[in-house]
């Protein structure tokens, strides 16, 4: 090695560390990383408190990653007696 | 009731079970009763790394399937008090494991235990699901190394979506071991550094474990490297690690490379 790549040598670790978050920052937005699960279901379920009374147990909201197609599933059981909507109509 | 955690990594041979082996251990000589149970089916390992392996009778698969009750399964260590085995099969597929199947087991471990670790095997499919399925708290082992680092982010991923805790909606509590660690070569640039995987994966360090010899020595003799060394490095990094999983604050000890007097003297008068 000569003398100025001996100086300006840093090691091979930044460049991993660069790969890393460029590749990480694609495979975030393509497979999901976040609790984008849950935030979906709390805002799914003040949007339905709103109108109706619901127990948080009864909202189920899932999401299957495929290779070509991905599903959200949200499941929403409603009381038998809807309650009186929160907000009043107009 | 038990808390329950799983050690995960997506990547294979990063250190799971030599961790999940060092934590049960661990817990135990910190007068915790403890259970380790083997999620690698087909691939069992733990029982070796515990030096139980002659003394699997029945295995997790039998006591899913009804064959065995889990009593009959479960090993304890003869060196430590409160310290308990689930092995996995060796012969059988990881489809005998069914959902109910092991969220009964899980639960009847619950009541039986103050922690049980889940061994997870490698990779994302249904047997690392189904290992992380039940957890409260998630250990995700990472070595300082790129392929690694990815697949820890996609552990996390699912550990966000796959678990009972994500889909009720509650948040599940993340802790990273970073393994396998070398100073010298990180501080050289030539591998990642803590705060770089840190950085890169957002979630909280609970130990960083450099790379020993001592893993290697007690594996040989098949004993958790927390018990077969106390006083090494990577056991007193378990250790610590399980006093922060109790709840205690612990300084976090980094690891430094044991330079040689001569590259000392060196450096002070390079400087
Ligand atoms: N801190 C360490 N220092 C040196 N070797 C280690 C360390 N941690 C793990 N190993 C070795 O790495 C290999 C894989 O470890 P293992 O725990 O079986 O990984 P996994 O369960 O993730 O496949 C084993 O040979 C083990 O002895
Ligand atoms: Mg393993």
């Amino acid at each position: 090695m000569n003398l100025l790549g001996f100086l300006t040598r840093r090691g091979s670790a930044p460049v991993a560390r660069e790969r890393l978050q460029i590749l990480l920052a694609h495979e975030r937005a393509a497979f999901g990383r976040s609790d984008l699960v849950t935030v979906l279901r709390k805002e799914i379920l003040a949007v339905i408190a709103k109108h109706m009374a619901i127990d948080g147990e009864k909202v189920k909201v899932t999401m299957d990653r495929g290779g070509d197609v991905s599903t959200l599933e949200i499941d929403i059981e409603l009381p038998t007696t809807p309650a009186t909507p929160a907000l009043a109509t107009a | 009731m038990a808390k329950v955690l799983v050690v995960t990594s997506g990547k294979g041979g990063v250190g799971k079970t030599t961790t999940t082996a060092a934590l049960g251990a661990a817990l135990a000589q910190q007068g915790q009763s403890v259970c380790v149970v083997d999620f690698d089916v087909g691939l069992r390992n733990l029982d070796l790394v515990m030096g139980a392996e002659r003394r699997v009778v029945y295995d997790l698969i039998n006591v899913v399937q009804g064959d065995a009750k889990l009593p009959q399964a479960l090993i304890r260590d003869k060196r430590l008090d409160g310290l308990s085995l689930l092995p996995a099969s060796q012969t059988r597929d990881k489809d005998a494991l069914t959902d109910a199947g092991v969220a009964r087991v899980m639960d009847e471990l619950r009541d039986k235990f103050d922690w049980v670790i889940c061994d997870s095997p490698a990779g994302i499919e249904r047997g690392a699901t189904l290992a992380m399925r039940h957890a409260d708290v998630a250990v995700v082992v990472c070595n300082p190394e790129v392929s690694s680092v990815r697949d820890s982010d996609r552990i996390i991923g699912l550990l966000d979506a796959k678990t009972a805790r994500a889909e009720k909606g509650e948040a599940m509590e993340k802790h990273l071991i970073l393994t396998r660690y070398e100073p010298g070569r990180a501080e050289r640039g030539e591998m990642l550094r803590i705060d770089d995987v840190l950085e890169i994966l957002s979630i909280p360090l609970l130990a960083v474990v450099p790379e020993s010899e001592e893993v290697l020595k007690a594996s040989n003799v098949g004993s958790p490297v927390t018990l077969n060394n106390p006083a090494s490095a990577p056991a007193r990094a378990y250790a610590d690690a399980v006093r922060r999983l109790k709840g205690e604050t612990v300084a976090m000890v980094i690891p430094t490379e044991r330079r040689s007097l001569m590259s000392k003297l060196f450096q002070r008068r390079a400087a």
